[in-house]
């Protein structure tokens, strides 16, 4: 589990509008409205837009640090860029969905109201675009599959649990937790859920009560059934109903959706590449192979957006998720994996590199989606 | 270090680069931003950061390549060279990076460095013996001075602080301009290399100008009294820069670097009494002045006794087993740093000194000083080295080339 809840439902209305617009690549950005900053006069190529995101490219050719801001009526600020030293160039990128008048500004100095121009957005931004409706409508199903396989699956496990059959609860473990961590983000917008259903005895506060799939962990691994693990168990089970229940009405977006698979190989790097995820079974490369299960749905579900947008990412993404795959592959044993603890410093540590090249391309995929 | 303020050094340095002249393309130069740290010009005949007056921190990292893919390890070093000429004219890593790009987006710099100047950051690129296993076809390239270090007495070698196919220096006036260099170079290379280990250093250890004063390693004993210096543009063709001939032409301007991670026992160190401390040095702590000598820089004479009839600088001292006397004239560029990564767990600071060298041929110049060194060198009890590794640092590069060109295109 991560303490981070805050991605998926992320201001909404903003990403949607964003979708929809046929953006060009922040770095090189053609198309992008040239401002020439100097100390006494900020020229712009263009005065005037179609709403959407709007791209300016600002050059300081003064002789003092400057800002640029591109305000709405009443001088609300729209967006700005500050601190852009003599010489430099910076970029700033606008969503500016509603037509009408605006005022751009340089500021020499960074004092002042500054150099100021009226600024014309012309139409509406076109509403979300097809293909990401249709990636968000995918992932929607893939999540609520899991979420059906999750309760399957618990039950089984919780009635091995309160049935007293350690052996046959050890081995039920690791599966009912795959399609958990396949879909984990999605449980962790619900607030207090993660914590209980996944929470970590490490990460228990003073007087709060360890529960969910780590105790029953620890209670299968380590000390044998307590006189409170029946209750625990159900507790479990009806959280997952909860969780079932909770991600029927979730409303996703293709940016909260990317941004979970970023999340879900963040729970990778730093869980369960370290063995702290699962420290009484062992079994942190079940939960590794299902985050990146995960994270690759996502990918597939985006698949079209992102191929129109940039190519060469979705490339690099096969790449690094089939490297990923191989590598996992070696340590595949039966239907499942070798224990964390067989592992070799050198064979973590490459892992811990295959993830790495993994999550830095797949950090990229929200802002791709967005633009 | 005593008397000269940084920004006193900066003036100093300023000037030195008349002295320097146009040969080393590695002297400082005022930056665009007035009077803020200088930048360190990026191109030139030989890489910055070797005879560049030594900055007072340093951040080095040793990288293992897992990209199998040749072209990609080239499209990679083009990429870090132009973050590299970006990161050290003070600019961000891309353009764009901290602030400026889309809001959805993880940002292209990581930013920490967004309000500093470029505090004369340099970056200097080296290749490992392991870079020419045959991987990327450059089997036959390896310089036959690119040698894998032997063992020497008394070494403790880790393998997780040794070795890499690349490595990069990245050296800053300024601990955080170093460290985001190395952080956004490690990240633009994710999936193609991954980061074996890394030192943080700081008070530079010796002097590589004589604009510079003598600063002190953590024995407190002032450290590269007598080390080459940029100004000695005729002993560095001689002891550093790769002649033609040397070898193969694509490290002709090119040196060899070795680095040695070596612990200080610093606890039994300062239980040692002061005429022991000077007698295994071979200098008096104070001044820096060798035995026999009065002042810093009076000649090391070797052979000087005293009224006594025992020799003033001991046969087991420091500096008489590592002066060029002893080896036939062999010297090379020192621009180590001290380094403390906190303590071991056992209450004993985990201390040294980061030794960086820079050899035209170390088979003939840190090989056989080390040697000697790690067998006699009564300075021995109180060092252990556990980290090691070589690189082969090719030519500067030229606007619009990068890293590793005359490696992979020629």
């Amino acid at each position: 589990m991560t303490t981070n809840a805050r991605t998926l439902l992320p201001a909404l209305g903003a990403i949607l509008l964003a979708a929809g617009c046929a953006g060009q690549p922040a770095g090189d950005a053609p198309g992008a409205i040239t401002v020439d900053a100097s100390d006494d006069a900020c020229t712009l190529s263009a005065t005037s837009a179609p709403a959407g995101t709007i791209r300016f490219d600002i050059t300081n050719k003064g002789s003092q640090v400057t800002e640029f801001y591109l305000y709405g009526e009443g001088d609300r600020i729209i967006s700005e860029v500050e601190n852009i030293g003599p010489g430099l160039n910076r970029q700033l990128v606008a969503e500016v969905p509603q037509g009408g008048k605006y005022t751009t500004a340089c500021k020499p100095g960074m004092r002042g109201d500054g150099i100021r121009g009226d600024f014309t957005v012309t139409g509406t931004a076109a509403a979300q675009g097809g293909a990401a409706a249709q990636a968000v409508t995918d992932y929607k199903r893939y999540v609520d599959e899991q979420a059906d396989e999750l309760k399957a699956r618990t039950t089984q496990f919780i009635a091995a649990v309160k049935a007293g059959d350690v052996a046959q609860a050890k081995q039920l473990y690791a599966q009912a937790r795959i399609p958990w961590e396949r879909i984990e983000p999605v449980a962790e917008s619900f607030g207090d859920l993660d914590p209980r259903m996944d929470g970590r005895e490490a990460d228990l506060e003073p007087g709060q009560q360890f529960t969910g799939f780590h105790r029953l962990e620890k209670d299968l691994w380590v000390t044998g059934p307590q006189p409170d693990t029946p209750a625990i168990a159900d507790q479990l089970l009806a959280d997952v109903d909860q969780l079932v229940a909770q991600t029927r009405t979730v409303e996703l977006t293709p940016s909260g959706a990317a941004n979970g698979a970023k999340e879900l190989l963040d729970e990778v790097a730093t869980g369960k590449v370290t063995g702290e995820e699962e420290i009484f079974s062992h079994t942190d490369l079940w939960d590794f192979k299902a985050n990146v299960d995960g994270a690759r749905q996502v990918v597939t579900a985006l698949r079209p957006v992102l191929t129109e947008k940039d190519p060469k990412l979705v490339a690099t993404l096969d790449e690094k998720f089939a490297a990923v795959d191989a590598l996992l592959a070696r340590y595949q044993v039966g239907d499942g994996y070798r224990l964390y603890t067989e592992l070799t410093q050198e064979q973590v540590k490459e892992l811990a590199a295959a993830v790495d090249a993994l999550s830095e391309p797949l950090s990229k995929t929200a802002g791709v989606v967005a633009r | 270090m005593t008397g000269v303020s940084r920004r006193r050094l900066f003036g100093l340095a300023g000037a030195g680069v008349a002295v320097a002249g146009v040969g080393t393309g590695a002297g400082y130069v005022v930056g665009s931003h007035g009077d803020e740290a200088p930048t360190v010009p990026f191109h030139g005949p030989h890489q910055a950061g070797i005879t560049t007056p030594a900055q007072d921190r340093m951040h080095f990292v040793a990288f293992d390549v897992t990209t199998t893919d040749r072209a990609e390890l080239v499209a990679l070093l083009a990429e870090w060279t132009r973050a590299a000429e970006r990161m050290t004219a003070g600019l961000e890593a891309v353009e764009h990076g901290a602030v400026a790009g889309h809001a959805e987006a993880p940002p292209g710099d990581t930013g920490e460095a967004l309000d500093l100047s470029a505090s004369a950051l340099t970056l200097t690129i080296g290749f490992g013996p392991s870079l020419f296993d045959g991987r990327f076809g450059l089997a036959d390239r390896r310089p036959p001075a690119l040698v894998d270090l032997p063992h020497f007495p008394a070494d403790a070698l880790d393998p997780a602080r040794s070795g890499g196919d690349l490595c990069v220096q990245a050296c800053a006036n300024d601990p955080q301009v170093a460290v985001h260099a190395v952080r956004n170079l490690a990240r633009i290379g994710f999936g193609k290399v991954a980061v074996r280990w890394s030192q943080l250093g700081f008070g530079r250890t010796s002097t590589t100008s004589r604009s510079q004063s003598t600063p002190r390693n953590l024995f407190g004993f002032k450290d590269g009294t007598n080390n080459l210096k940029a100004e000695d543009t005729e002993e560095l063709d001689r002891h550093v820069w790769a002649q033609p001939g040397d070898g193969p032409q694509w490290m002709s301007g090119g040196t060899f670097l070795v680095a040695r991670r070596i612990r200080m026992h610093i606890e039994t160190w300062d239980r040692t009494s002061l005429g022991e401390q000077e007698t295994i040095v071979g200098r008096t702590k104070g001044s820096g002045a060798p035995h026999g000598g009065a002042e810093e820089f009076d000649r090391v004479d070797l052979q000087a006794r005293g009224a006594d009839g025992e020799l003033r600088i001991a046969e087991d001292s420091h500096i008489r087993l590592a002066a060029p006397e002893t080896h036939g004239g062999a010297r090379m560029l020192r621009r180590g740093y001290n380094f403390t990564d906190g303590s071991d767990g056992l209450g004993r600071l985990d201390a040294g000194l980061f030794f960086v060298c820079f050899n035209r041929d170390p088979r003939t110049q840190f090989i056989p000083v080390q040697r000697l060194l790690s067998k006699k060198d009564s300075m021995m009890e109180y060092l252990q080295h556990n980290g090691s590794a070589i690189f082969a640092c090719p030519p500067g590069t030229q606007p619009g080339g990068h890293w590793g060109d005359s490696l992979f295109e020629s």
